[in-house]
């Protein structure tokens, strides 16, 4: 088979993901500066679009409210381990990115004036945590989907240069002045097997999350991390690896998201026995604690025995009290979701559910502008990322639900801004002759081979293992299990091979190349937790219960290096941030 | 305490009891590499109670052969991705469970119609997103609000029901019009112009208006109902069209 044809282009901004931060950048970059999108989607099928619930502003539109409650909030739900310079930031300039989003023509539900209606979510309360208030903005239950369309229709009004379908798999590093510098992205073309490299002044990372290194996940097929896996070979770091969150109320055996909305509009979480079990654990906000805490609770309630269901393996999500109206109008998806998968009738029967990996707290370490960071405070130029790829770090050890529609909108405008006015002086750093070869290396070898492993059995003991050992409860031991066996999968990934040898559509190739993702990933979160002694956010150490401040009150800052890995891990250098602190000093979580 | 609580056997967990079974998956296979003519070719799958269609296509896929092509993302029904014929209606085939399929029979699973098949399961979209671009698909507002611009619930429930789509192109592919002239602008794009023609906030009625008043426009609907069927949203696309037809005849209500 001959070599793949390498096309080249240049732009000054060159974006990667189409989800909801990358949108939300080329909206801002399109206009000043020549900008390209890259997705490996179109860009609505993004996984913005599953998201539900809302998107949490201080507009006060139905009670009073305060960005500084919000920023509280945020601080206390990621378990202190926020960078409170960047939560205020979040939060201020929240208003804003709603008032945006709804004058590109977001259709939010309104209250009887005509305003933006606002309901209640987890964690968000009224003055630090007196009550639960209501400032989430919504579309029904299928916001994201509404984020996605709306910021898809202003780039089409905009024209904005989209390449779709398009899998960025290298990002080329040009040494200038005896520094690495970003000069290009590497992307395979899924119709045709060919290859472009996109030559960009500024470079915008917006990749999304990796929740398949987990089986009961939230996530899309598509969702394997190759952004942020492709940051990592580089060299650069990744921030709070270990800091994963698993959604509460995931439909048992499936995974599928029910909004916390559920919640929000007055769901009950009941055990086997209807106990409203979250009173024991949140006296004063139940059911609308943060994440990590129900998804914990849920856990529990199931490894003591009152779990529901033949096998005691999940709990019930209670909306039989609610009037059909309220769920036809407010929560239409997931109620349609629990009829379709389960054959439950959400009017008359409570739903099983069961925690499901759904959220990255950590990934590209970057500061308030967006730049990604090379270590603990140097920015490596030209270099942006943002949306869940990126850790600034506004969620900390556990992120409220509604911050995350939030983020992609706050620090995807602010990626774009800062994206363009780099690009306005900077020079386009050379990009070598040889850019895609690291890329044709990499398909030609799984192309060729002839080894006798199979990627999906591969990505299926990497799920089950991880789903094993570092989900809601981890130990060394089960961390250092998780450890070995991704070392070993990893041998065995060497042999893979695939039945499609072909150029066009290839997308058996592809699922090869993304486990490489994949195992990467879930190599750092075992390794990052393993050397978290301690307890915090959604991060669970059985064998470290508590928090602790003195040691552990830091990020960490993961990086890979040539050391042989004698040891699974061993190849990976673990230092550590300090977190930034303004105005709230670390006190005990209690709701 | 909810009594609803006191869980007889569900639905679901009679799911749970059926282990696996067998069904058999005829898939239209065509790839231009290999040079031969589109065909059937038939797979034996083991199954599970709440396994959707998508979930065979990943069994072959993932088990038999690795080289069966479909596109999917999101595996919920949001993302609008797998869009096919099964059994000759057009489903996402991850919202297709097999339990409510006729398992005595093969299943037959084939790309939607009217547009290019590209390889096995998927086709080329690309027309049926520009059809989409062609009605101006965003809003047209000229003030510029300094808050959000008020919106009663009434004028919002106007075109609510057409926000919901996600562009799967099962019920532009499903309609015999746009089977025989691909001009045809559809259905999917009809339902977005609705989307903005019926927002209060927006001004750029006339010009989707115009555009739709077009011999390739609203007026070669038939009425024949198949995308309202199709669609996995349950939007009332042919009402929607319909409403549309209404406005060019008398105006932006
Ligand atoms: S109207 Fe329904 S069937 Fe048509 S593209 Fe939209 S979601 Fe799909
Ligand atoms: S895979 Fe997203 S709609 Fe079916």
């Amino acid at each position: 088979m001959s070599k793949p044809k390498v096309h080249h282009y240049e732009y000054d901004v060159v974006i990667v993901g189409a989800g909801g931060a990358g949108m939300r950048a080329a909206i801002e970059a399109g206009p000043h500066a020549k900008t390209a999108v890259i997705s490996k989607l179109f860009p609505t099928r993004s996984h913005t679009g599953a998201a539900q619930g809302g998107m949490a502003a201080a507009l006060g539109n139905v009670e009073e409210d305060s960005w500084e409650w919000h920023t509280f909030d945020t601080v206390k739900g990621g378990d202190y381990l926020v960078d409170q310079d960047a939560a205020e930031i979040l939060a201020k300039e929240s208003v804003q990115a709603v008032i945006d989003l709804e004058n590109m023509g977001l259709p939010f539900n309104r209250t009887p004036e005509g305003k933006i209606d606002q309901r209640r979510f987890g964690g968000h309360t009224r003055d630090h945590g007196k009550a639960p208030v209501r400032r989430s903005c919504y579309a029904a239950d299928r916001t994201g989907h509404m984020i996605l369309q709306t910021l898809y229709q202003n780039c089409v009004k905009l024209g904005i240069e989209f390449y779709n379908e398009f899998y960025v798999l290298d990002l080329v590093m040009t040494k200038v002045d005896g520094q690495e510098r970003p000069s290009a992205v590497v992307a395979y073309e899924l119709a045709t097997g060919e290859l472009h490299v996109f030559q960009g002044k500024s470079i915008i990372f917006a990749t999304g999350g990796f929740g398949k290194i987990f089986k009961t996940t939230s996530n899309a097929h598509t969702l394997t991390g190759d952004g942020v896996g492709i940051i990592w070979r580089k060299g650069l770091p990744l921030e709070d690896m270990e800091f994963y969150q698993f959604h509460p109320t995931g439909l048992a055996g499936l995974g599928i998201l029910l909004s916390e909305a559920a919640r929000g509009e007055g769901g009950i979480l009941r055990n086997a026995s209807g106990e409203r079990f979250m009173e024991r654990y949140a006296p004063t906000i139940k059911d609308l604690a943060p994440r990590d805490m129900v998804a914990r609770a849920m856990a529990n309630e199931v490894r003591e025995g009152r779990g529901a269901g033949p096998n005691k393996d999940y709990v019930l999500l209670d909306l039989t009290h609610l009037p059909p109206e309220v769920i036809d109008e407010k929560l239409p998806d997931i109620t349609e979701f629990a009829r379709t998968y389960l054959g439950v009738e959400p009017y008359t029967e409570p739903v099983p559910v069961f925690p499901t990996a759904h959220y990255a707290m950590g990934g590209i370490p970057t500061n308030v502008q967006a730049e990604v960071l090379r270590d603990n405070d140097t920015v490596v130029p030209g270099l942006y990322a943002a949306g869940e790829c990126a850790c600034v770090s506004v969620h900390g050890a556990n992120r409220l639900g509604t911050n995350s529609l939030l983020d992609i909108n706050v620090f995807g405008k602010r990626a774009g801004v800062a994206a363009v006015e780099y690009a306005k002086t900077a020079k386009h750093v050379p990009v070598p002759a040889n850019a895609a070869d690291e890329v044709v290396s990499m398909i030609e070898k799984v192309r060729k081979s002839k080894g006798n492993e199979k990627v999906a059995v591969l990505r299926k003991e990497l799920q089950e293992t991880m789903d094993k050992n570092a989900q809601v409860y981890r130990t060394e031991e089960s961390l250092n299990e998780a450890l070995n066996d991704i070392a070993s999968l990893r041998a065995r990934y060497e042999n893979i091979s695939v039945q499609d040898k072909g150029e066009r559509f290839n997308t058996d190739l592809l699922e090869a190349i993304e486990l490489g993702f994949l195992l990467d990933l879930a190599e750092v979160l075992a390794l990052t937790s393993r050397e978290r002694r301690e307890s915090r956010g959604a991060h669970l150490r059985e064998d470290f219960l508590a928090r602790d401040d003195e040691k552990f009150m830091v990020h960490s800052m993961a990086y890979l290096t040539d050391k042989p890995a004698k040891k699974p891990g061993d190849n990976i250098k673990v230092g550590w941030k300090p977190v930034i602190v303004t105005n709230y000093q670390p006190m005990e979580r209690k709701y | 305490m909810a009594t609803a609580v006191a869980t007889k056997g569900t639905e679901f967990e009679q799911m749970g009891a059926v282990p696996t079974f067998q069904v058999t998956l005829f898939v239209r296979r065509f790839n231009p590499e290999d040079g031969q003519e589109a065909r059937w070719e038939d797979f034996d799958v083991q199954v599970h109670g709440t396994d959707r269609v998508l979930d065979a296509l990943h069994k072959i896929k993932w088990e038999m052969d690795g080289s069966l092509t479909f596109r999917r993302s999101c595996a919920h029904g949001v993302c609008g991705s797998d869009a096919m014929r099964i059994n000759g209606r057009n489903r996402l085939a991850c919202k297709t469970l097999i339990k409510d399929l006729d398992i005595t029979q093969p299943i037959y699973v084939e790309p939607i119609k009217g547009l290019n098949v590209e390889k096995d399961l998927v086709v080329d979209m690309n027309p049926f997103y520009q059809a989409y671009r062609d009605i101006n698909p965003f809003l047209i507002a000229s003030d510029k609000p300094e808050k959000e611009r008020l919106q009663s619930a009434e004028q919002h429930s106007k075109f609510e029901d057409t926000t919901k789509c996600i562009l799967c192109a099962a019920c532009t592919t499903s309609c015999p019009v746009f089977w025989t002239d691909g001009q045809y602008f559809g259905p999917a794009a009809i339902v977005n112009a609705h989307r903005f023609i019926f927002d209060s906030r927006d001004e750029g009625a006339e010009l989707r208006i115009d555009i739709l008043n077009d011999k390739e426009g609203v007026w070669r609907c038939r009425t024949t109902f198949n995308c309202t069927e199709a669609c996995p949203r349950g939007i009332e696309v042919t009402k929607a069209i319909a409403e549309v037809k209404q406005a060019i005849l008398r105006g932006k209500p």
